[in-house]
């Protein structure tokens, strides 16, 4: 049987003007505000090896206007490359859009840093090292998601996590005693919003918000009855050492940002690469997504939904409390009050962002985490800037996110809807 | 394989849906189960399934008792099923889709999708499904979403294959299609039952026929029997398989669209150009499978769809462009396709379903207040003139059956003069009797002179209202053809051919479905049975 034409070509789908319009108007103002209105003369310099570097290599020291202007100019061809694809009728690759955010990015590096020195190291270094809770937490939330359950309960569980690894490893004396009472932590938070979404099928993002002011209020009311007096018995776990691995951490620039670090963020590491392909190419992977996207359809094959869905959130719980443990046991050496700061929801945005995906989720919260670190370090050299602003663009661009900038971003069909048998 | 089901009993509480129902589907053999929407032939297939639990009876396999507490059970016992609603994750691919549940894994637990292409691939080849394996389900048509439901049974071993509604999504020539699988099924000892409530159907294919009634079994039939005597079986007296109206007459043109276009929300145009008119007394028939545009043609007409361009006149006066409330006061009575999400509110009482869109008006408000006693007259009156069974006009509507629910819509929508009818599946799920009544109602309407669209996917339906059909194919119309166009030629268009071609097409290969109702023509005549 022959089947008719497609769609008549005036209503035939067109790509959208918004990526053209918003790369021009942002190369715009890369343009005039790095580029023509800069501080000329200046030269901006960055270090890119630190003083135990195997390899050292002489700071790079830019000429500011020019530099910056240069960069400015490759976001304006990428506009225009853009309006000229959504002319032709073509949408805009993806590279492009990645192309156009490092030059831009760069252009700003380049600008605010003018007649100063920056460590481009140090600025990596603290970028992972902000990235990390969101990594894990964003990971949370893949694996909660994907099995069709919202855990909006992250931010509660990396706070759990910091709090009794701390507590754990002062007590005991062993840091990897604390790591594991993390993911206890983690796993008692999830198991509370596992029995009250999943088995008496209450709204899971009010169990969620619900488990977060707990554990504020519980972690709070220890803290300053236990660990903020008693420092030396209850919170005082120190930090895990940082473990050099052998000639990886010797590369230049990424070595000593990568591979000289704790146990934890090489957890990180296996833990994304290991979910990403648990999740797509191994048989638990295919039944944990079916149960996100069809649970019906999953149970008429035999698969038990709800067990699924119980199991991945205990898993999720667990994997957020461990990386609650590294604002402690990783970072700080101690618990303070309130520690997680609203990170468990950046992990959120991050999920989306990477669009539900452990690869995705890793990159968006890396980006976060650069720009938070962005902010802090510009704050400290004084940018024309306030560094408030600064503070929202990890924000600004998830909004961009999920107004679709990036392409369609698809949630998992069944997320958020309990299943119950009829 | 040989299964029985012995006295199966299944309550859901004070319902009876399943009342000690025996069943003996031999091998290798066409089962018919055929009964009316809610006769409970979905349920005992869920029980046999393992999705429900019965309260009482045994089901038997090979003269051995067994016990499913799951569908997993009734896989491993060789028992597969196709639901209504396909079971298939639409982002994955076919193979995936057919894996899931049974996977290959090969080395370090990777799922081997080799092998899960092997088995479709196999399947694929032996009965000529033609289904790639790396298809994403979305992107698939229905029919070929339905090969794919039929290779994960047969994937699975199904001695035993179950078909719940298989054609309710079809045009005629794909499920002739279908028929051809099931006989190749069959020929390789696979047994089938096979759930309908399409007369043609089941004389085209059945061996056997059990036909249920308000959840018991009231017998079996022989694949010879009349039309007209399965339908008594079915409904319990006889009734009348074609509406009575007398020849349109059709007044002046009353609403014309204009190349009518509605994108969606992806930029896809779902409505492409579209251009019809309807006279005053007659009724045009929209018909087309499920999912070519009909649903947002009228949701456009009515207002509620975005990005609409083009012209819908009513009376000359031009519609698009204003709001629903509008388009209603302009005197357009519409009843959606889905009544329980659109058509009533379920935890409204029945009277106040009944004046949804007049509580605005005299006599039923007086400056913000409502009042209860004209809506209750207008209520006591509607449910009498309607017949709608309910226990009081204060009962909740969505405790009524959904044949009494589509008849509050139909009463509402028809309780005022109007100047265009509109009704998007009229008698969708519904029982004989309240088909026959809607039908009924909605050529008084025509009589009335108003001009009224049906759409509908049921053939039978459109033959039986249309005055004129226009079918639809993928957003286009394809043609528009008199009333008393043949199935065949309408299932030829529904799959964008276009009538002079599909006329041709039709006459040089008419369809096993159409030819087995050809020998019964004499079911006209209903009227002198005692219902």
């Amino acid at each position: 049987m022959t089947a008719s034409p497609a769609v008549s070509a005036d209503l035939a789908v067109r790509p959208s003007w918004k990526a053209p319009i918003v790369f021009g108007l942002l190369a715009l103002v890369a343009v005039i505000a790095f580029g023509v209105l800069g501080e000329s003369g200046e030269t901006s310099t960055f270090g890119i090896s630190t003083s135990s570097d195997a390899w050292q290599i002489d700071p790079l020291a830019l000429s500011s206007q020019p530099v910056a202007l240069g960069l400015s100019l490759v976001c304006v061809v990428v506009a225009a490359y853009s309006a000229w694809l959504v002319r032709a009728g073509q949408a805009a690759p993806a590279w492009l859009t990645v192309l156009f955010a490092i030059a831009f990015v760069l252009a700003f590096l380049v600008w605010a840093v003018a007649g100063e020195q920056i460590s481009f190291t140090s600025l990596m270094q603290g970028a992972l090292a902000l990235s990390v809770p969101l990594v894990f937490g964003a990971l949370s939330g893949v694996l909660c998601e994907r099995a069709g359950v919202i855990n909006i309960a992250i931010e509660g569980q990396l706070l759990a996590g910091a709090f009794l690894s701390a507590v754990v490893a002062t007590l005991t004396g062993s840091l990897y005693v604390g790591l594991v009472a993390a993911v206890v932590a983690g796993l008692l938070v999830a198991f509370v919003l596992a029995v009250f979404a999943i088995k008496y099928v209450v709204n899971q993002i009010i169990v969620g918000v619900v488990l977060n002011v707990l554990v504020l209020g519980v972690t709070n009311f220890l803290y300053g009855q236990l660990l903020a007096p008693e420092a030396a018995t209850w919170n005082s776990p120190g930090t895990l050492p940082r473990v050099e691995i052998p000639l990886l951490s010797e590369i230049p620039v990424i070595g000593p940002v990568l591979f000289e670090q704790t146990i934890i963020v090489y957890a990180m590491y296996v833990t994304v690469a290991l979910v990403h392909v648990a999740l797509f190419r191994t048989r638990w992977g295919l039944r944990v997504r079916s149960v996100g996207e069809h649970p019906k359809a999953a149970d008429t094959l035999g698969i038990r939904v709800n067990t699924v869905r119980f199991r991945n959130v205990l898993l999720g719980g667990a994997v957020a409390g461990f990386g609650g443990a590294f604002f402690t046991l990783g970072n700080v050496g101690a618990f303070s009050r309130e520690m997680s700061a609203g990170q468990g929801f950046i992990a959120l945005a991050a999920m989306i962002f990477g669009r539900w995906s452990p690869l995705g989720a890793l990159g968006a919260a890396l980006l976060f985490g650069f720009a938070n670190n962005l902010q802090s370090v510009l704050g400290i050299i004084g940018t024309p800037i306030p560094s408030e602003f600064m503070l929202m663009l990890p924000y600004i661009l998830t909004i961009f996110a999920v107004a679709g900038l990036v392409g369609r971003v698809r949630a998992p069909a069944a997320d958020g809807e309990p299943y119950v048998k009829s | 394989m040989k299964l029985e089901l012995r006295g199966i009993t299944k309550r859901f509480g004070s319902l009876v849906a399943n009342d000690s129902i025996d069943l003996v589907v031999e091998p290798g053999e066409i089962h018919c189960l055929l009964g009316e929407n809610g006769a409970g032939k979905s349920t005992l297939m869920n029980v046999l399934y393992g999705l429900y639990q019965p309260d009482d009876g045994q089901i038997v396999v090979n003269d051995n008792k067994v016990a499913f507490s799951g569908p997993g059970d009734a896989m491993a016992a060789g028992i597969g099923m196709v639901h209504q609603h396909f079971m298939l994750v639409p982002v994955f691919t076919v193979a995936e889709n057919v894996m899931l549940g049974q996977e290959h894994v090969g080395a370090a637990g990777l799922l081997d999708m080799d092998a899960a292409r092997r088995d479709v691939r196999e399947i694929s080849d032996r009965y000529g499904f033609n289904v790639d394996p790396d298809a994403r389900v979305e992107d698939l048509p229905v029919g070929v979403q339905q090969r794919v439901e039929i290779i994960k049974a047969l994937v699975r071993k199904a001695d035993v294959l179950i078909l719940d509604e298989p054609t309710a999504v079809l045009t005629p020539q794909e499920t002739d299609e279908l028929i051809a699988i099931m006989r190749q099924l069959k020929a390789d000892g696979t047994s089938i039952v096979f759930i309908t409530h399409k007369l043609r159907e089941v004389r085209a294919i059945a061996d056997r026929i059990t036909v249920i009634r308000r959840g018991a079994v009231v017998g079996e039939a022989s694949p010879d029997a009349s039309e007209n005597e399965l339908a008594s079986m079915m409904v319990g007296r006889s009734v009348s398989l074609t509406v009575d109206k007398a020849p349109a007459e059709p007044g002046d043109v009353a609403f014309a669209i204009d190349d009518l276009s509605v994108v969606d929300d992806r930029g896809a145009a779902v409505v492409d150009h579209v251009s019809f008119d309807v006279r005053g007394g007659e009724i045009l028939a929209v018909g087309g499978v499920q999912g070519n545009g009909q649903t947002e043609l009228v949701e456009a007409i009515l207002g509620v769809q975005e990005h609409v361009t083009g012209s819908i006149r009513l009376d000359g006066r031009e519609l698009l462009g204003r709001g629903v409330d509008d388009v209603l006061d302009a005197g357009v009575g519409f009843v959606p396709e889905d009544r329980t999400v659109d058509g009533i509110v379920s935890s409204f009482s029945v009277a106040e379903n009944l004046v949804l869109d007049l509580y605005k008006r005299a006599p039923f408000a007086r400056g913000l207040s409502l009042r209860g006693a004209e809506l209750a007259k207008n209520a006591r009156q509607r449910v009498e003139e309607f017949d709608i069974r309910t226990s009081g006009i204060d009962t909740p509507a969505g405790t009524l059956s959904g044949g009494n629910q589509q008849k509050v819509v139909v009463a509402r929508e028809l309780s005022r003069p109007l100047k265009l009818f509109i009704a998007a599946q009229p008698t969708r799920g519904l029982d004989v009797g309240s088909i026959e009544f809607v039908h009924k109602r909605i050529v008084r309407e025509r009589d009335n002179g108003t001009p009224v669209i049906i759409v509908s996917t049921e053939l039978d339906e459109i033959s039986a209202l249309a005055d004129r059909i226009a079918v639809m194919y993928r957003g286009r119309i394809v043609g528009i053809v008199p009333g008393d166009t043949g199935r065949d030629v309408l299932g030829l268009m529904m799959a964008g051919i276009a009538p002079d071609e599909a006329q041709a097409e039709a006459e040089a290969n008419p369809t096993e479905v159409s030819l087995a109702a050809d020998d019964a023509p004499a079911v006209s005549d209903p009227e002198d049975g005692q219902s």
